[in-house]
């Protein structure tokens, strides 16, 4: 236990100061809050509107899309406060920080992950809660241990896998010159297909969302295996319980990518 | 004293980057083939004109780039592979990079360097201190770094730099950018740490001031090749660098050609203020001065050092 105290002391450190900045800024973060807040209610607000004109989008009715909608959002804005700034490395490069860090006993990417925190996105995950809770109230949720152990499952994988989107989309900045374009279509795309029903997806999504990276399993499947839907013809409904080995293949996918990425920014083949 | 150590070894150490041009890929070499060796407690300048390779080089020693080609050891560890062992032994100071957090305060900044590096709570209260008293850093200790000027940043990022007492400090660019005195105080602090604590220096600059005052070593680089390794004054005679001794003259003459040892450089307002240039190994500024007694009255003179930068630039026109 000391010696975990004593590992952890130099990440702690730094989050500790970070999270002192950011409350220092009272005003500034205030408005982060605010803005965070909107944008998440915007878009809990589209799924709302989309059902104002249909009564059910994939199989799910709006009860069911809502509570899609809160366990993604609420597993997204999380890894997002912890991991959401790991695709500012282009940020990173230029300004040389990067470099700092190699002059750091630590690992590069514990270092990057833990150089930052971004408390508004508590915001984002309050909007997360709300609909995670409507969407447990207005659905007719056969409550117990399965149901309590799904949904930890899926949260905790859901987040972990988010979080794998974020450092491979770091990863990938090595390659790209301004990347986080090209990776943006990917972690935001992922993000709100995510908390979309995967069976009206086309072909492509599924294959990009589906599998490659996992975002059905965040939310989507966890969610059609729980209230016992129908899951579509290429998706068996157990598939819910896979979240965990989503998360392990987005894991997978990060460090690859994020070790070729370091491999090619030092120049030591790959 | 047992036999001097080695803290910095390459032998035959090279590293290409392969850039694209357009559509084709072509490899820039940016340090060709470098060996050489550096013993503890050295204070060693590593010149060279931009883009001769020594970030490069700096980069390589520090774990940073895969060198493409030779060997390199840091303080006896493969900089590489052991990265972070070495992190603790070496001290970077980048002079446009901060390694500070701008929106904290001094003090906060070397709370936090001092948990990367787990210093005890004994050894950090005492580095720091020591720090801060050599480095005047007291009066800006609780001051946010985005606040300060720029000598005082520096200062900052030195002490941040050195606060894990490393062995070997690399200083990239250290004084650029800095004022008179804070030059004075940095190279001051930097003189009195490598006699206090035997630490290695090893410093790019583009500031001659700094080789001068700070090195007893200088390599010169030149498209990734080391071209010389000695003192600055063997530096100086290798070139066959010149002093130039200027006089004022009481009224405008003719420019003074055909002094003994000395070649006439430029003469100014008419030739009220001429230059010459003598070689200090075949005469001396007396010798020259006498040589101009019969011609015109001297009002005032004064006798300009060799300025590293055109040493090196007469280094690389003697080389093409």
């Amino acid at each position: 236990m000391a010696d975990l105290r004593a590992r952890t002391a130099p990440y702690r450190a730094v989050l500790a100061s970070r999270v002192r900045a950011q409350r220092s800024y009272r005003a500034n973060f205030l408005l982060d809050l605010t803005s965070s807040l909107l944008v998440g209610l915007v878009e809990l607000a589209e799924v709302w509107v989309v059902f104002r004109s249909v009564h059910s989008l994939g199989g799910l009715d709006l009860a069911a899309v809502v509570l899609v909608f809160g366990v993604a959002d609420l597993a997204f804005s999380l890894a997002d406060l912890g991991f959401g700034h790991c695709d500012t490395l282009p940020t990173y490069l230029r300004a040389g920080t990067l470099d700092v860090f190699y002059l750091r006993p630590q690992p590069l990417l514990l270092q990057l992950v833990t150089s930052d925190i971004s408390l508004r996105r508590l915001a984002r995950a309050a909007v997360g809660i709300a609909a995670l809770v409507a969407g447990l109230a207005l659905n007719d949720v056969p409550w117990g241990a399965r149901a309590v152990g799904l949904l930890a499952l899926a949260l905790v994988s859901g987040v972990a896998t988010f979080a794998a989107m974020f450092v491979w989309a770091g990863g990938a900045q090595f390659f790209l010159v301004d990347g986080a374009e090209a990776t943006n279509a990917f972690v935001y795309g992922g993000r709100y297909s995510a908390t979309q029903p995967a069976s009206v997806w086309t072909r492509p999504l599924v294959v990009v969302f589906g599998f490659v990276f996992p975002m059905a399993f965040t939310a989507y499947l966890p969610v059609v295996t729980l209230l016992g839907l129908p899951g579509p013809a290429w998706m068996p409904a157990w598939l819910g319980w896979c979240a965990p080995l989503a998360a392990l293949w987005a894991w997978a996918l990060a460090l690859v990518t994020w070790r070729a990425g370091v491999r090619h920014y030092q120049g030591g083949g790959g | 004293m047992s036999t001097p150590r080695t803290i910095v070894e390459t032998e035959g150490l090279g590293r290409d980057f392969k850039v694209r041009d357009g559509v084709r890929r072509r490899t820039v070499v940016a340090v060709v083939d470098l060996s050489l060796r550096i013993t503890a407690g050295e204070s060693v300048g590593y010149i060279g004109a931009n883009g001769a390779g020594k970030s490069t080089t700096i980069k390589m020693l520090t774990g940073i780039l895969v060198p493409t080609r030779g060997t390199v050891s840091t303080c006896g560890l493969r900089p590489v592979p052991d990265r972070k062992r070495l992190a603790r032994e070496v001290g970077v100071v980048f002079g446009q990079r901060t390694q500070l957090w701008w929106d904290l305060p001094v003090r906060e900044s070397l709370r936090i360097l001092a948990a990367i590096h787990s210093l005890g709570s004994v050894a950090e209260r005492e580095r720091t201190d020591e720090l801060v008293e050599r480095l005047e850093l007291a009066d800006f200790l609780a001051t946010p770094v985005r606040q300060l000027s720029l000598g005082q940043r520096m200062r900052a990022e030195v002490a941040a730099a050195l606060l894990h007492s490393p062995r070997l400090v690399i200083l990239d660019e250290p004084t650029i950018g800095l004022d008179v005195l804070s030059k004075q105080r940095l190279r001051e602090f930097l003189v009195a740490e490598r006699r206090l604590h035997g630490t290695t220096l090893l410093l790019t600059t583009h500031d001659m001031g700094d080789v001068e005052r700070l090195c007893d070593r200088i390599l010169l680089v030149d498209r990734g090749s080391l071209v010389f390794d000695g003192t600055l004054a063997g530096l100086s005679r290798t070139v066959g660098a010149e002093r130039v001794l200027v006089v004022d003259l009481a009224e405008p003459t003719a420019d003074l050609a055909g002094v003994p040892d000395a070649r006439h450089l430029g003469s100014e307002g008419g030739g009220l203020r001429q230059r010459l240039a003598f070689d200090p190994e075949v005469t001396t500024a007396a010798r020259v001065l006498g040589a101009l007694a019969g011609r015109a009255e001297v009002v005032d003179l004064a006798v300009e050092e060799p300025d590293v930068e055109d040493v090196v630039r007469r280094v690389y026109a003697a080389r093409r």
